[in-house]
Formats: C-alpha cells, structure tokens, sequence
C-alpha cells in the first residue's frame, strides 16, 4: 500500500512534506505553549494583556512608539516576555519553508537536476533575504 | 486511466491524524477557558504607565476569542475553495474587529502561511499538490512578495482596498464564464514545462480514477505570477484566489492539482511576506496566535473534506467566498461601507 501512496509523488516531494510536518507540528506546539504562558500570566508580558484594548486600534508604528515595541529581529531581546515569547514558534513557521529547501537539495543534486538546484538555492535566498529585516518599508 | 483499488487510508493513519486533532481540540477548549475562569493576571511591567481603556463593554480577551472561532471557520472553507484564510480573513477581521488594519495585515499574511502549512504535508503526499509545478512559480512569486510588501506599506491603505476588491471581482468573473476548469484540455505541453517536467499524476477520490495530467503556457503563468506575488505583499493576504485561475484556466493544471498545489504555494509565497510585516513590527501576538491557531486546526478539518469534495463544488465555494471578499475590500476602499 505504501509504493502504491509514493507511486502518485517523488521523493524530494515526500521529504518535503516529511519537514513541513515537523516544522508545522513544532512551531504549532510552540506557539499554543507560548500563548499558554502568556495568557496565563505565567511569562510577564511587554505589554500587560488588559491593557492591549488601549493598543491595538494604533498603527504599527504609533503601537510601537507608545509601548517602546521592538522593530526586525528586536524581540529576540524580549523573548522572555509572554507576548514576544510567541514570536518563537511565528518564526519556526516562517523559517521552515527554508529548510525544506535545505533538505531537499541533495536529493536534486544527486540526481543531477541542474534547473531545480538553481530554483531552490534561489529560492533560499530570497526567503533569508526577507527575514533577514535588511529590507525596510513603511508610510 | 486506471482504477485504484479501494481502502489505500491506513487505520493508524486515521488513529494519529484524529489523536492530533483531539490535542489542537483540548488546547483550544484550555484556551477558552483561560479567561474565563480568571486566571489570565496580567503583570505590568517596570516603567509601563497604563492609558484609560477603551473596551466598548467587551473585556480584552473578548475579542481574541471570537478571533479564534472565526478563524477555525475560515480555515474549513479557505482550504476547501483553494485560497489562503487572509484573502478572507483581512475583509472580514478588518472590517469588523477594533484591530488597526497594519496588525490584520501581518496577522493575516500569518493566517494563510499557517493554513497552508497546516495542509501542505498532506496535500503534498495525497500527489494532489506538486512540487515541480510550485518551485519555479514560488520563486517568481514569493521574489515578488517582498516587492509588494513593500509598496503595500507604503501605499495609502484605501487605495490598496480598492485594488484589491476590483482584481478580485475580475477573477470572480473570469471564473464564472469559464467553460472548461475541472480538467482542462492540454493537448501539448509547452517546451518549458517538458524541459523541466512539470507533470504528473494523481488519484481523484471523487471519479476513483487516476488522472495525468500537464500543462501548457509555462512562461505566461511565470509572468502572471510576479503580478500575483506582487498583490500578494501589497494586499497583506494569500494568493490562492489569484494562483488557482492561473494554474487552472492558463496554464491547464486540473483544477484539484491547482487547488492543492496553490494551497502548498502560500506556505512559500507568504513566508517572504510575511517576514517583511514581522519586521516592521506588524503583527501583534493576541491577535495573531488566536487567528494562528483557528486556522491551522480549521485547515486540518478541511483537508480531510477537500479529498472526497467535488471539483464542481469547490470551484462554487471559491467563487462565492471570492465575490464576497472583493464586494467588502471594494465597498471600504470607496468609504461606501466602512
């Protein structure tokens, strides 16, 4: 039954989508945990949660101007704060695209597969290029 | 095509997938209960000087709660019509919830990179979704998305509204008056797609025959894909209801392979996206995890539906959910309906 369910994909398909479920169940599991200790009050947060009403009709930048917010890769620093602690498992969810593509790169190069090589490097480099917070936008 | 015998699901298969989902079931009940039984103390912090609420009646955690069933709701249907929750989700969380619009944004662009990894593993190893069809479109498109991120931030939001809701209602129509969508008729693959073999097969659980299939239009539906990944990052939403036309009525995919592999696109597509709103301090937690976490587990429900769902009924579903979502983004682009 198992080469019948593989015959319909292909193995860099199905190590793909191998990570991509780990990754997913990870970053999930993170994320409920964090917001567990967030709402619980068990991790001290940045911003206290009932004050958040007060907030989060603001805009990015006026939220983060009266609440001193972090900007980028900033709240790394406050990662042990209940609300910035959440941002652990939003970033395994946003990251593991990328090593899905790490993954299956030697399963194209061993068969040779030149164009989906070049594709997939590419592609790496244009998602660390996005989470890297060197691009810069905003009103 | 050939049949397939039947009963290939393994009972374990279903033992797991039902345990996970009774866990994501018990963790949102803990979740719901949280607040409720009063043990959500918040602790400020040193230096924190505390403004006057403004709750309208509605205690904090109110809204974040009726967030995360919501979302569980449009994480059913957004899988089931082949489009990321945050085409649906930035109208609808926008419009009616006390959220600024830069936060439903960044949460939204989360929602559909969460539900598109939520279905991305199965899709993927059903052989519905298919990686050498989603790479080369991927990497145009989530290139693009950064672009779009960009410009979509910097741009007047009543304009990007605007845009928004009238691209919707075009794909609305081109949808409506096209004849030929469930299998659409290849007769030759284009030299592009032969070169980099993009074509496959897969068992349609609807029909109990497996269907091959190619396409055709390769380099048009690269080109249509910058555009799309473009909108993508300025509108602050998915780009299913934009990847599924291109892949069914340009390119020729059937229209469960376009469904499936839109689906697993936006976890690539919205990752460069979303990174852009992440760093400029776009998304906020309490409005994010409850959207997170509705979607995802909505996504799981409605990939197990999206297996024995007619063609013809999704594509009803996608145009139904398109034509609402772009009626609202047009309407609170003008100012009509606010």
């Amino acid at each position: 039954m198992e080469t019948e369910k593989k015959s319909y994909t292909t193995e860099e398909q199905l190590v793909y989508a191998d990570w991509l479920d780990r990754g997913m169940k990870l970053g999930f599991v993170m994320l409920v945990v964090s917001f567990l200790l967030y709402v619980f009050g068990v991790m001290t947060p940045h911003v206290p949660v009932d004050e958040l009403p007060n907030y989060w009709h603001l805009s990015a930048a006026e939220y983060a101007a009266a609440t001193g917010a972090p900007h980028g890769w900033g709240w790394l620093a406050h990662a042990l704060q209940g609300d910035y602690a959440n941002f652990i498992g939003i970033a395994v969810l946003s990251l593991v695209t990328i090593l899905c593509y790490l993954i299956i790169l030697p399963i194209l190069l061993r068969r040779k597969d030149t164009p989906f090589v070049v594709i997939a490097v590419l592609e790496v480099l244009v998602l660390v290029l996005a989470a890297s917070g060197i691009l810069a936008a905003g009103h | 095509m050939r049949e397939r015998p039947p009963g290939s699901g393994s009972p374990a298969d279903g033992r797991k997938s039902r345990g996970g989902l009774v866990v994501g079931l018990i963790a949102l009940v803990v979740l719901l209960a949280l607040p409720v039984l009063g043990l959500a103390e918040p602790n400020p912090p040193e230096g924190y000087v505390a403004i006057p609420k403004e709750t309208g009646g509605m205690p904090w955690w109110g809204w974040p709660l009726v967030l995360l069933v919501v979302c569980f709701v449009l994480g059913i249907v957004a899988v089931l019509g082949g489009v990321g929750g945050g085409v649906l989700f930035v109208p609808i969380v926008g419009g009616f919830f006390p959220f600024h619009l830069d936060f439903v944004r960044g949460a939204g662009l989360l929602v559909a990179l969460a539900g598109a990894l939520a279905a991305g593993p199965g899709l993927l190893r059903s052989g519905m979704a298919n990686l050498r069809l989603a790479m080369p479109l991927a990497l145009i498109a989530s290139a693009a998305a950064i672009v779009g991120a960009m410009m979509g931030l910097a741009l007047p939001t009543n304009v990007v509204q605007t845009a928004l809701g009238l691209t919707i209602l075009g794909i609305v129509v081109l949808m409506w008056m096209a004849k030929k969508s469930e299998f659409p008729e290849v007769r030759q693959a284009d030299r592009l797609s032969t070169a980099l073999h993009i074509n496959g097969i897969y068992f349609d659980a609807g029909s109990r025959q497996e269907i091959d299939w190619k396409v055709h239009r390769t380099p048009q539906g690269l080109l249509m894909f910058i555009a799309i990944g473009i909108m993508a990052g300025m509108f602050g939403l998915g780009a299913g209801w934009a990847n599924v036309p291109v892949l069914n009525l340009l390119m020729g995919a059937p229209l469960k392979v376009s469904v499936a592999t839109s689906k697993f696109m936006l976890s690539i597509v919205d990752t460069s996206a979303a990174w852009v709103y992440i760093n400029q301090g776009a998304v906020l937690a309490m409005i994010t995890v409850p959207s997170l976490i509705g979607i995802m587990l909505g996504s799981l429900v409605g990939v197990r539906l999206l297996k024995v769902a007619k063609a013809s009924m999704v594509r009803k579903i996608v145009i139904i959910m398109l034509t609402l979502a772009g009626s609202r983004a047009l309407l609170k682009g003008l100012g009509i309906w606010n």
